[in-house]
């Protein structure tokens, strides 16, 4: 599983930026949306302009709580300080954040494979606006100017930093993507990494097992789960080589390239930036009643680990097939279609196997009912369609909706009538005696014989599953 | 008890707050603000272990708006009083590395 | 000298005009200014256009507002829409904000027309006007003096008659001791009174806009009229506006008024008496005097030139060249914010970002920034106790009247030791107003400060007017 050398262990910690989903920004009412024109979502505030001043957004502070409710931290009175650093793309030239007292604090993960990863705090601060660099390359290095786009400056983060509890790269994508879960089940966060509406930072050290923890490195701004793992990965190995040829790791933010598969030295930190945390004088500080943290906690659904535990339930002994859909069907929010399955007495299995196919990845479910749906695996598991024709008759569902028995009349998928079905199967029995006997004799391959005769003769309209049923009935 | 304010102090703060001082300001600046700080001496040398510090004069707590979204300012009136603008962006001098 | 009270009467009941009003004191600023540097921009075009809306509402029959028609000059630290905003500082050369100050607002609904924009130390750093990138503005009283500062334009204003009411921003003294020094009335109201939005920080958790004016009624008015909750700004008081015209008749029988010796000991001989004068006055017109020590209070200056830099090293990192004032060229960006903020800001504001920076930074914040967070809790609970025991404190503004030209400039320390008596109601957050009573050594007026706890306005100026009657000039 490793893929460390034996003798070392990796020591993992992840810093998680999730921007919220809120309408307005964290201290002005400017839209806090991705993709505008660059500066229309700008005002005095957001821009740091002389004289203006912030005032908290209170559903991002109840975004916040739900995070840190769904990560079982404290909710604790808190404040916002300021971080200084001079910086184009901070309009303040410091940025707002919680320091010494973060809304939540102390909580953990679990994850599927039943580990946990604490959680030290996920606390309130502003995002910066965006760089694009002009001459060069288009890259930071080598450029010759930069324009700044504020729109993103001042959108709502919550930074949730976990405990160096973590041990692999894998567990840490398990670790980030449970997380994204997480924040998608709150609707704190649309989870959306490539946007960059959640980021990650992962520090990294290497140890003998049971030694001191050794110095770390801090990977920034990894955008996907493969990254993250890959680059991970990559930096324990390039310290334990480092380690094992007698060098030191050099405490430093390192940058992971996607396309070469390395890391590379951003900025050492020997010369530690003074950021001259105070608090934000123009802010006050932050407590929420317990009334209104029990108000955020009753609106709160359940969990992703939860909801996976109520799918398994009802599937008796899932499969590890079966789980790894039930994973998807969860990640994506499909669930409610295979609960009305199970609920109206349907497969659950087939329900799972078409929610994770058939309805994943598809860009709009608006024109699907959960009551068409739920028909659609009825007709299937009696036999009235083929799993291929279930899965065709959904398609049509989910592009332009309708009933799912009018939808399958209209492809021709009308079942032949059992009648009919059994009259078929009596002719192919007499024109094939010596397969019959073999069969009626306990040679049960000759089902899959007699099956595609069958088939060929409806020109597909028969169901396989009711067409078993008869050969059976007949031996 | 803090130690007399020092030439290179002063230098250190010059380059966090982004201002070019000549010898002769450090200079000045270094006397200067050492009298400001050893008349705050008096003040740091007071025993005040259990004082709660305050930030605020009034505590006021949970001031909140609506998360309701308010017209921006008009994109053309905010570049006019850009330094440097293009295509709808402030513009700035090449960066030479990334945020601390 | 003309009143807000009276110029609101006389438009509103057509005996003049806004348009009428607002030549005159654009006629008494084109005759004085050149001479004086109280504007550094006067908004004829703007102006006639608020004073002509102003008359034309009264002509339709539409009820205006208590300031109609009453022109008011406006510290350069307030932002109004379209106006060059500089708050002293070549760094802000030019710049025209794209919004109004809360304040601006306020003034406007209630009928008044801000006439332009006046001179202050930079970014209101400093107590003579001396400090400022545009000259310095002289003293109506005495042109060879300062006018105190840093709202000294504002303060001249109203000494050279220019307007009868404007507003400045008090954040260790900067409306009291110009108002001292040029003889007027000015007030820092309670923190969180009126709204901060707009103005340009210098220390947050301090800083206070509140009025300047010729009597203690015009400043109650206008206070009124800026004050209440806005949602702008976080640490606007919830309240609404209190009302306190109404109150300043209410005199002082039966009140409690203590001599706080920390706040006149070490004044010239005819500033201590005239607090005393004052004390008598106030006894005279009912109040107990009460002798008090509040020793904590010789801690503030110490507290608060920690305290006021650190917070402004903060408030004026975003002067940077990126987004909108001064840019002066670099190589890269970095160099580029240093030339911009080096050629940009002038010594005085260095000093302070510099002593703010430090005080802030690791390995000092503990000893110097912290220990004056606990210092002004100190300062707070002795006022607290001082306030269980009378209802008002009297003291001295300014140690002295005003000084010359140059006098305290070259020493910093000298010149931080003007507000040693102003300092600690803005640590405490609490109200205080300066009025001129009796007069010093070249004939100069007098300050003397009544001070109150927090939300006691009304009964601050009831006691004003209470000295204002008794020292002749109502
Ligand atoms: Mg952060
Ligand atoms: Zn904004």
């Amino acid at each position: 599983m490793s893929v460390l050398p034996d003798g070392w262990e990796m020591v993992v910690g992840l810093e998680v930026h999730t921007e919220l989903l809120t309408k307005s920004k964290l201290f002005c009412g400017c839209e806090n949306h991705f993709g505008s024109e660059p500066n229309t979502n700008v005002c005095p505030i957001c821009l740091g302009l002389p004289g203006s001043l912030p005032v908290l957004n209170e559903h991002a502070v109840e975004l916040a709580m739900r995070i840190g409710m769904a990560l079982h931290c404290t909710i604790a009175p808190s404040t916002f300080h300021r971080k200084n650093y001079f910086y184009p793309d901070q309009s303040k030239d410091y940025q707002i954040s919680q320091y010494d007292l973060p809304i939540n604090a102390n909580g953990y993960l679990d994850l599927p494979d039943g580990s946990r990863v604490r959680i030290e705090r996920a606390h309130m601060e502003e995002d910066t606006g965006k760089t694009t660099h002009l001459g060069g390359s288009g890259r930071l290095a080598g450029a010759d100017r930069s324009l700044v786009d504020y729109n993103r400056c001042g959108v709502p983060l919550v930074e949730i930093v976990s405990a160096p509890d973590i041990r692999s790269s894998a567990q840490a994508r398990a670790y980030a993507a449970e997380l994204r879960g997480i924040l998608i089940a709150t609707g704190a966060s649309d989870g959306r990494m490539e946007e960059g509406s959640m980021r990650i930072d992962a520090n990294v050290s290497v140890r003998r097992p049971g030694a001191e923890f050794g110095t770390r490195c801090e990977i920034k701004n990894l955008n996907s789960l493969r990254s993250l793992q890959r680059a991970i990965d990559h930096e324990a190995l390039r310290q334990i080589e480092l380690l094992e040829e007698g060098g030191t790791v050099r405490q430093e933010t390192r940058h992971w390239d996607e396309d070469i598969g390395e890391t590379s030295t951003l900025r050492v930190k020997e010369d530690a930036e003074d950021y001259r945390y105070f608090r934000d004088p123009d802010l006050v500080d932050l407590a929420p009643s317990e009334a209104w943290q029990a108000r955020v906690r009753a609106d709160m659904g359940p969990m992703p680990a939860e909801r996976r535990h109520a799918l398994e339930t009802r599937l008796g002994t899932p499969t590890d097939a079966q789980r790894d859909a039930v994973v998807v069907v969860i990640d994506l929010g499909l669930e409610r279609y295979v609960h009305a399955a199970a609920d109206a007495g349907a497969d659950v299995a087939i329900a799972l196997s078409r929610a994770a196919n058939e309805l994943a990845g598809v860009e709009s479910l608006d024109q699907l009912s959960s009551d068409s749906f739920v028909k659609t695996v009825a007709m299937e598991q009696s036999g009235a369609l083929s799993a291929t024709q279930a899965k065709a008759v959904l398609g049509e569902l989910i592009a332009n909706g309708g009933d799912p028995v009018s939808v399958a009349a209209a492809k021709g998928y009308e079942q032949l009538s059992s009648d009919s079905l059994e009259a078929t199967i009596d002719e192919l029995i007499a024109l094939n005696p010596d397969e019959w006997g073999r069969y009626r004799d306990g040679d049960d391959k000759l089902a899959g014989f007699f099956t595609g005769l069958v088939m060929k003769a409806t020109s597909g309209k028969a169901n396989g599953k009711a067409v078993v049923a008869v050969l059976q009935s007949r031996r | 008890m803090t130690t007399p304010l020092q030439r290179a102090d002063v230098a250190r703060v010059a380059r966090l707050a982004r201002l070019t001082l000549s010898d002769d300001e450090l200079d000045l600046f270094t006397e200067q603000l050492g009298n400001v700080l050893e008349h705050a001496n008096d003040m740091s040398a007071l025993d005040l272990d259990g004082v709660v510090p305050t930030a605020h004069p009034f505590g006021l707590i949970n001031v909140f708006r609506p998360d309701v979204v308010t017209p921006s300012l008009d994109r053309e009136e905010l570049l006019r009083e850009a330094p440097d603008a293009d295509s709808g962006r402030f513009a700035v001098p090449r960066i030479l590395g990334e945020a601390p | 000298m003309k009143t807000a009270l009276s110029i609101a009467d006389n438009v509103r009941n057509g005996s003049s005009t806004a348009v009428a009003e607002l030549e005159q004191t654009l006629d008494t600023i084109a005759a004085r200014n050149d001479e004086l540097n109280v504007f550094l921009h006067v908004d004829h075009d703007g102006a006639r256009v608020m004073a002509e809306a102003v008359d034309a509402a009264i002509a339709r029959g539409e009820s205006v507002g208590p300031l109609a028609g009453v022109p008011i000059a406006i510290k350069d630290n307030l932002c109004q829409r379209g106006i060059p905003t500089t708050c002293s500082s070549k760094i802000l050369e030019g710049w025209r904000p794209p919004y109004n100050a809360t304040v601006i607002d306020r003034l406007v609904a209630a009928g008044a027309v801000p006439v332009g924009k006046t001179n202050l130390d930079e970014f209101a750093m400093g107590s003579s006007t001396e400090n400022s990138a545009y000259g310095p503005t002289r003293n109506p009283l005495d042109p060879s003096r300062v006018p105190g500062g840093s709202s000294g334009g504002s303060a001249a204003a109203v000494a050279a008659a220019m307007t009868s009411i404007s507003l400045g921003s008090d954040t260790g003294g900067s409306i009291r001791q110009p108002a001292a020094l040029c003889g007027i009335v000015g007030v820092k109201p309670t923190y969180g009174l009126v709204s901060r939005y707009g103005m340009i920080a210098f220390s947050s958790s301090l800083d206070q806009i509140g009025p300047f004016s010729s009597t203690v009624a015009d400043s109650a008015l206008l206070l009124e009229v800026i004050a209440g909750h806005d949602p702008l700004d976080s640490t606007s008081l919830p309240e609404s506006s209190p009302s306190l015209l109404a109150h300043v008749d209410d005199g002082v029988a039966g009140k409690r008024i203590g001599l706080v010796k920390e706040l006149y000991e070490g004044s010239s001989p005819a500033v201590v008496a005239a607090v005393m004068g004052a004390a008598e006055a106030l006894r005279e017109a009912g109040a107990t005097i009460v002798e008090l020590s509040i020793p904590e209070l010789r801690l503030g200056l110490s507290a608060y030139y920690l305290i006021a830099p650190a917070e402004a090293s903060s408030n004026l990192a975003r002067y940077d060249g990126v987004r909108f004032g001064r840019r002066v060229d670099g190589e890269d960006v970095t160099a580029m914010m240093e030339a911009t903020r080096t050629a940009g800001f002038g010594a005085e504001v260095k000093r302070r970002i510099m002593l703010g920076t430090y005080a802030l930074s690791a390995g000092y914040y503990d000893a110097y920034y912290g220990q004056a967070l606990k210092v002004r809790t100190l300062t707070i609970n002795a006022f607290a106790r001082a306030y269980q025991e009378v209802d008002i404190i009297l003291g001295a503004t300014t140690p002295d009247v005003a000084f010359a030209f140059g006098e305290k400039a070259a020493d910093p320390m000298a010149m931080y030791l003007n507000d040693v008596f102003t300092i600690p109601t803005n640590l405490a957050g609490d109200p205080a107003l300066s009025l001129p009573f009796g007069r010093g050594d070249h004939n100069l007026p007098i300050g003397v400060q009544l001070l109150g706890p927090g939300r006691s306005e009304a009964q601050l100026f009831a006691a004003a007017r209470t000295l204002e009657i008794a020292d002749g000039r109502a």
